[in-house]
């Protein structure tokens, strides 16, 4: 019987770093996401592991590439303006396929926007918002232990694919208490990054194996494109490697998809939803059977890569798929996409800072939907 | 520390309150029933905000030297924060919520807008707390002080971010507790840094004028941003505002805790131009560190049980290194 904690998503979080290994936290304080630092702060010297406060966001994500690179297993976090500084980081951190984990409380933005108030407005910027094409995984929780699991998930993910991770949390997430089973060690796998057979003929971009510096290998790590040896290249090199760096999430959806499926096998009509949105859609299925109605929930965990194939499933069987989303309708895009005309897609919008309800989300798929524009909820 | 207040005599004839009695060429802006209340009542701060105190006065002394010609960039902080809880703004300047980094930059665009506007009247006012200079802001800073474009920047020094929870910043001193320096270990509290004296970092740009402030001499504080509304080009003014939350200190003795770094000589208050010190506030008799740092539980940790002389030592050493370093103590004053 494992014991029962009473915590906050951010203190999940932070635990579930040093779960996971974390020994290297470098930050900046932000609301939402300050107790996960705050934590960390007063945890990691106790065990002997490095915390260090920095200047800034852009300062925060580069020391964890640094300290990656230096053969630390890291992690930062914090909200939009801080995500924003970090979106120079995050290109870097994804063409030197450095291991790194980055938590994003979302808070209603653009800008400072309204930091106590809870959002999913960062899901595109997380997928794109560093330039050009790259790698990048993205994945998101709804409740406090998925919190504390997903981070555990987040590591391994980065450790196995040498790519930046973005956990999405929230801001209602972060501050939410549950009482969850408090994982004991082994509850939850954790996975390191492979290491080279032979040092001596290691290169550093040419496969998923990961050899900090230290262990004598020679190499270079560049932000310029780069071939195996990590020496500048160009023109059709440059493609090739760029090819190879995206392939290595996009081949591998099927591994990374992870997501929860209720009451989906009979469904006619499916709710698609994720992070602390899955909460009410949840019971937005309940709600919707209860008036006769067989709905299911296809509930993400796993935005990026996207899983086609999992949408493309369901759109096959509904006829009606809703998107409930804590934005202006981000990922309902790629869902519509993916879907490919096969199901008529609704948004389901709310942008005020509160949670879609249960009923908002149970009214919009059963409304009347003239066109597939959908419907914009506000309170 | 708490308990009931003394009550306190004002003497006539000294600058202390703004005194009425002087005459009206010479009493501070505060006293002045026409002062514009830049930062006007009913905002959000805490009891005994030094922020709050500091940023009244120096924009009113401001708004007195421009002649109300004045337009302001406010970066993210507690200042920003408790000024203008929605739907309102206790602002009663023409005011400007930029970000959390970028206030210097904003003030640099204001200010070159006024200056090909031909507005040469309206002068510029940048202002953010310690986490907005020192650390994330200070990439902007340093570019508008090289550029020597025409903005005051005001630091208002709460010594860690308050804002969003009491972590510690590049201005925390040594050896305080916050959020993330809790008083746990070997060495509990802030480390034992090197110090980052942005008023010295401001004055290695050559700047017309760089000066410190505090809350314990309003009058002095009010001199310097009407000195350097005198000047144009970068200057930079950095005051000393204690936060009774985040110090731990009785919500009635932030000038008192104020005076204390002063006259400890731990928090300098001295001015100068193009680089150079041109003045100092003296102090006529240093006092201990101990009693500055034993009226704030941020440094309880230095005196719990048989306390930690060593580390005491060490901050004195730094108030000492000050007192030297700005020739704090007059000659002929006996230290």
């Amino acid at each position: 019987m494992s014991k029962k904690r009473l915590i906050q998503g951010n203190e999940a979080c932070a635990h579930a770093a040093l779960y996971a290994g974390c020994n290297f936290y470098a930050g900046y304080p932000i609301t939402p996401s300050s107790e996960v630092m705050e934590i960390l702060s007063y945890e990691m010297p106790k065990l002997g592991r490095t915390f260090i406060q920095m200047e800034d966001e852009i300062a925060s994500i580069s020391a964890i590439i640094g300290a990656a690179w230096g053969g630390a297993k890291t992690l930062t976090a914090t909200s939009g303006p801080g995500f924003s500084l970090m979106q120079e980081g995050l290109g870097y951190a994804s063409i030197t396929e450095t291991p790194c984990v980055i938590v994003n409380c979302q808070r209603w933005g653009p800008s400072t926007g309204q930091p106590t108030k809870g959002a999913q407005g960062d899901v595109m910027q997380s997928i794109w918002g560093t330039h050009g094409d790259h790698a990048i995984i993205v994945v998101t929780a709804s409740t406090v232990r998925d919190a504390f699991d997903m981070t555990v998930k987040s590591f391994n993910f980065a450790q196995q694919y040498r790519v930046p991770v973005v956990l999405l949390m929230d801001e209602v997430l972060a501050h939410m208490r549950e009482n969850i089973d408090w994982p004991e060690p082994g509850d939850i796998e954790v996975i390191e990054a492979k290491r080279p057979a032979d040092v001596k003929t290691y290169k550093p971009f040419a496969n998923d194996e990961f050899l900090p510096f230290g262990h004598g290998a020679r190499y270079h790590i560049t932000g310029l494109a780069h071939g195996a040896e990590g020496f500048a290249v160009s023109d059709e090199a440059a493609a090739r490697e760029l090819k190879r760096m995206v392939g290595k999430v996009q081949d591998h959806v099927r591994d990374l998809a992870l997501h929860d499926r209720y009451l989906l096998d009979d469904a006619e009509l499916a709710i698609i939803s994720y992070g602390i949105t899955s909460r009410p859609a949840q019971s937005a299925v309940d709600l919707l059977r209860a008036q006769g109605i067989r709905a299911g929930l296809l509930s993400l965990k796993t935005l990026w890569p996207f899983p086609d194939f999992l949408i493309d499933e369901v759109a096959e069987r509904v006829d009606t798929i809703v998107v409930p989303e804590l934005n202006m309708g981000q990922l309902v895009r790629e869902i519509g996409r993916a879907a490919g005309g096969r199901s008529q897609v609704i948004p389901v919008s709310r942008i005020d800072g509160h949670l879609l309800t249960p009923a908002q989300i149970a009214d919009a798929a059963v409304a009347p939907f003239a066109t597939s524009a959908g419907k914009v909820v506000r309170s | 520390m708490s308990g009931p207040q003394r009550v306190k005599f004002y003497q006539t004839g000294t600058f202390t309150v703004g005194n009425r009695l002087l005459d009206v060429s010479v009493r501070s802006v505060q006293s002045d029933s026409t002062r514009n209340n830049s930062l006007n009542s009913g905002h959000r701060a805490c009891q005994g905000c030094g922020e709050a105190l500091g940023a009244r006065y120096a924009l009113d002394a401001a708004m007195r030297a421009v002649k109300g010609k004045l337009v302001v960039a406010n970066a993210t902080g507690c200042l920003e924060v408790f000024s203008t809880p929605y739907p309102e703004s206790s602002w009663r300047v023409a005011w400007l919520h930029s970000l959390f980094a970028n206030a210097a930059a904003v003030g640099t665009g204001m200010a070159a807008a006024m200056r090909v506007k031909g507005r040469h009247d309206v002068r510029v006012i940048a202002q953010g707390g310690d986490g907005g200079t020192v650390d994330i802001g200070f990439a902007c800073l340093s570019g508008m002080f090289e550029r020597n474009d025409d903005v005051l920047y005001i630091c208002y020094d709460n010594e860690a971010y308050m804002n969003t929870g009491v972590q510690r910043s590049s201005a925390t001193p040594a050896a305080a507790r916050t959020a993330t320096t809790p008083a746990v270990g070997d060495q509990p509290g802030n480390v034992f840094g090197q110090g980052k004296s942005v008023p010295l970092i401001a004055m290695a740009h050559g700047i017309p004028y760089t000066a410190t402030a505090s809350v314990c001499d309003l009058r002095d504080l009010e001199y310097k941003v009407e000195k350097a509304m005198g000047f144009h080009g970068a200057r930079y003014l950095h005051v000393h505002v204690p936060c009774p939350l985040g110090w731990g200190c009785d919500t009635g003795d932030t000038i008192k805790v104020a005076r204390l770094a002063a006259e400890s000589g731990l928090f300098p208050i001295f001015e100068a131009e193009y680089g150079e010190v041109t003045g100092r506030r003296a102090i006529r008799k240093p006092i201990p560190v101990d009693d500055y740092l034993k009226a704030q539980s941020r440094f309880a940790h230095l005196f719990k049980g048989r306390g930690d002389p060593a580390r005491v030592a060490m901050i004195q050493a730094i108030a000492d290194r000050n007192i030297r370093r700005f020739g704090l103590i007059s000659e002929g004053v006996p230290a």
